[in-house]
């Protein structure tokens, strides 16, 4: 995010880089102007909305406190069957209060399970992230009576949001409805991985030894993080819930913390754009090239990684990043 | 009472078969995540291909059950070592996560690889005549494959015991895991040592993918539907033992076995219920150092 450049101090450069720059209200356009340009593609449109937004929860715990998890999906499926049992089970079937439900829930999971994971590091943070997920997995397939088993939570009811805007079949509700939701989040965490509190996440990646005799409450700020991550990744599933109207057990697999982490570096990690980045890439690629041919897909999908991994660790926006340094440098 | 005792017996037998496989496969990668701090998720990978090589032998060119598993050894191992090689060899100095990312990749691709070339469907395998039916040990018949699977795989891990314990080699692998910077300086080659181990382990896990070919079925999902375990063989045994995953590999299969007996409506759920209670008890694993 921040590129060198030496016309400024890295000081001044350090205290400027909260100030919103004209290119950072280039996503919110492109979404604004996709409703109109891309309208049968809506329900496309939500879903990718709703993966910026769980890529961007995971951005937080994994790109700016560098905590490598391959359990993500648990919040957001427990995001998801939060909303799907209340409506289902509860008859609770208000969006907003059904979102914020969500969040609290895979909230208090992020600081249950933050508390004990955290304590540790390598590989076995690893496995317990793995852990985690593979447990809700098993919950959520064997408790049949609440959440469906294999079948899952299907057509149940949303209500209008604010009483006013009725989910539509060509998903323009949704949309709008998930692109607000994104937006809240993303000034949340923009606002805060610029406080002191995100650059304190930042000094425990870079150098946690450094953090902890300077005095910082390093698990505290870890498991802060973790459980904040944890709510925003509990809405995004919430979101799934209410613009599907139906909770699956594929809401809660290794595969789709893969997924996302996949889509994430294929952004940029610990830059908070790439998470806008990456999902809308793999999604409009896997939509046109996954219908017909799944095999292959899968094959291109692990190639991908390892180039990104062999050839560009800082995924789409390091790769702009680098030809904007050798251009600047051309020109001088 | 008879009832119970015999099914004991059956979970032990069956579990402690499940368990030889678990930990042949992953005895490799707790070794070389040991030594080099790896964390190499596609390591089922090389098993899988050990029993897609095995099973293709034996089924579509008649070749006998052992010279088949010996030729998916020498394949795997020599195939890791080009991997080893050409891709693993960048990224040791890596950050974790793109280890783990260029490690799934590899698994994204080797899925798609064996679907496009096998098809989307288990192998079957032809069991030679002398594995089939029952063995009496005296006091109860056993499966005969089963019985087969523990003692060629103990004989495999006596072996593997004796290299590691007793060898110049073995012993310049415990050197390199104890202090590698200390073993360089001794003019230990870690880089050549490293390739070594690493075919070695791949090899290994090619024969626990051919020899369990009837226990982990060898189809395209098997390196991501049994990674979890593996992982678990190697982060309760701790990384860069070879008795920690052995103790840890028998109280998965037969813990597993007998859960899955036993409770099968709770399925894994008590196995990663134990294993976040082991990994917070101790965080490096049963016999992990640090």
């Amino acid at each position: 995010m921040l590129a060198p450049n030496p016309t400024v101090a890295p000081v001044e450069q350090l205290a400027r880089s909260h100030r919103l720059r004209p290119l950072e209200l280039a996503p919110w356009l492109v979404a604004g102007a996709s409703f109109y340009v891309f309208d049968i593609y809506l329900p496309l449109g939500a879903q990718i909305l709703i993966n910026v937004l769980f890529a961007l929860s995971l951005d937080l715990i994994l790109g700016y406190a560098g905590i490598v998890t391959l359990g993500h999906a648990a919040f957001f499926g427990v995001g998801a069957y939060t909303v799907g049992i209340l409506a289902v089970h509860g008859g609770w079937a208000e969006p907003l209060t059904g979102l914020i439900a969500a969040g609290i829930l895979a909230g208090v999971l992020g600081i249950v399970t933050g508390l004990v994971i955290l304590r540790t590091h390598g590989l076995t943070l690893l496995m317990l992230t793995l852990a985690v997920v593979f447990m809700l997995y098993e919950a959520a397939n064997k408790a049949t009576h609440i959440t469906g088993g294999a079948d899952g939570l299907q057509a149940f009811a949303i209500d209008p949001i604010l009483g006013l805007f009725r989910f539509d079949l060509f998903g323009r509700t949704a949309y709008l409805y998930t692109l607000a939701v994104l937006f809240i989040a993303w000034a949340f965490v923009r606002l805060l991985v610029h406080s002191p509190f995100g650059r304190s996440l930042t000094g425990v990646r870079e150098n946690v030894t450094r953090m902890h005799a300077i005095g910082a409450p390093v698990r505290r700020r870890l498991v802060t993080a973790y459980a904040i991550s944890a709510a925003l990744a509990g809405i995004a599933g919430g979101l799934l819930a209410q613009t599907t109207q139906f909770v699956g057990l594929n809401t809660i697999t290794f595969e789709r913390s893969g997924e996302i982490l996949i889509m994430l570096i294929l952004g940029g990690v610990g830059r908070l754009y790439g998470a806008f980045i990456g999902p809308p890439l793999f999604m409009i690629a896997q939509d046109t090239l996954a219908k017909n041919e799944p095999v292959f897909w899968l094959f291109y999908i692990g190639l991908l990684l390892v180039l990104v991994v062999m050839f560009a660790r800082g995924g789409v926006l390091g790769l702009i990043d680098t030809l904007w340094a050798w251009f600047v440098r051309r020109r001088r | 009472m008879e009832a119970v005792i015999a099914a004991a017996v059956s979970i032990v037998f069956l579990g402690l078969s499940y368990a030889m496989i678990l930990y042949i496969v992953s005895v490799g990668l707790s070794v070389t995540m040991g030594l080099m701090g790896f964390t190499n998720l596609a390591h089922g990978v090389f098993a899988v291909a050990g029993g897609y090589v095995t099973l293709t032998l034996m089924n579509s060119h008649g070749v006998p059950f052992f010279a088949a598993l010996a030729t998916a050894f020498a394949v795997v191992a020599a195939a890791s070592v080009i991997l080893e090689r050409f891709l693993y060899a960048r990224l040791y100095g890596a950050s974790e996560l793109e280890q783990v990312l260029f490690t799934i990749g590899l698994i994204f691709m080797a899925v798609a690889g064996a679907q496009y070339v096998w098809g989307p469907f288990p192998q079957r395998m032809q069991l030679p005549d002398y594995l089939r039916g029952q063995i009496s040990l005296g006091f109860r018949d056993f499966p005969t494959y089963r019985a087969f699977m523990i003692v060629v795989s103990l004989a495999l891990i006596a072996l593997l015991w004796f290299g590691v314990e007793r060898t110049s080699f073995g012993a310049q692998v415990r050197a390199a895991v104890d202090n590698r910077r200390m073993a360089q300086s001794l003019g230990i080659n870690t880089g050549r040592l490293f390739t070594l181990t690493f075919a070695l382990g791949s090899g290994l896990a090619a024969l626990g993918g051919g020899l369990g070919a009837e226990i982990l079925a060898i189809h395209p999902a098997y390196p991501i539907e049994h990674l979890v375990y593996f992982l678990i063989v190697v982060a309760v045994g701790g990384l860069g033992s070879l008795r920690g995953p052995f103790i840890a590999a028998v109280l998965l299969g037969v813990g597993d076995t007998a859960f899955k007996y036993l409770v099968p409506e709770f399925g894994a759920f008590f196995i990663y219920a134990a294993m976040i209670a082991v990994l917070l008890w101790r965080p490096a694993g049963l016999f992990g150092r640090g």
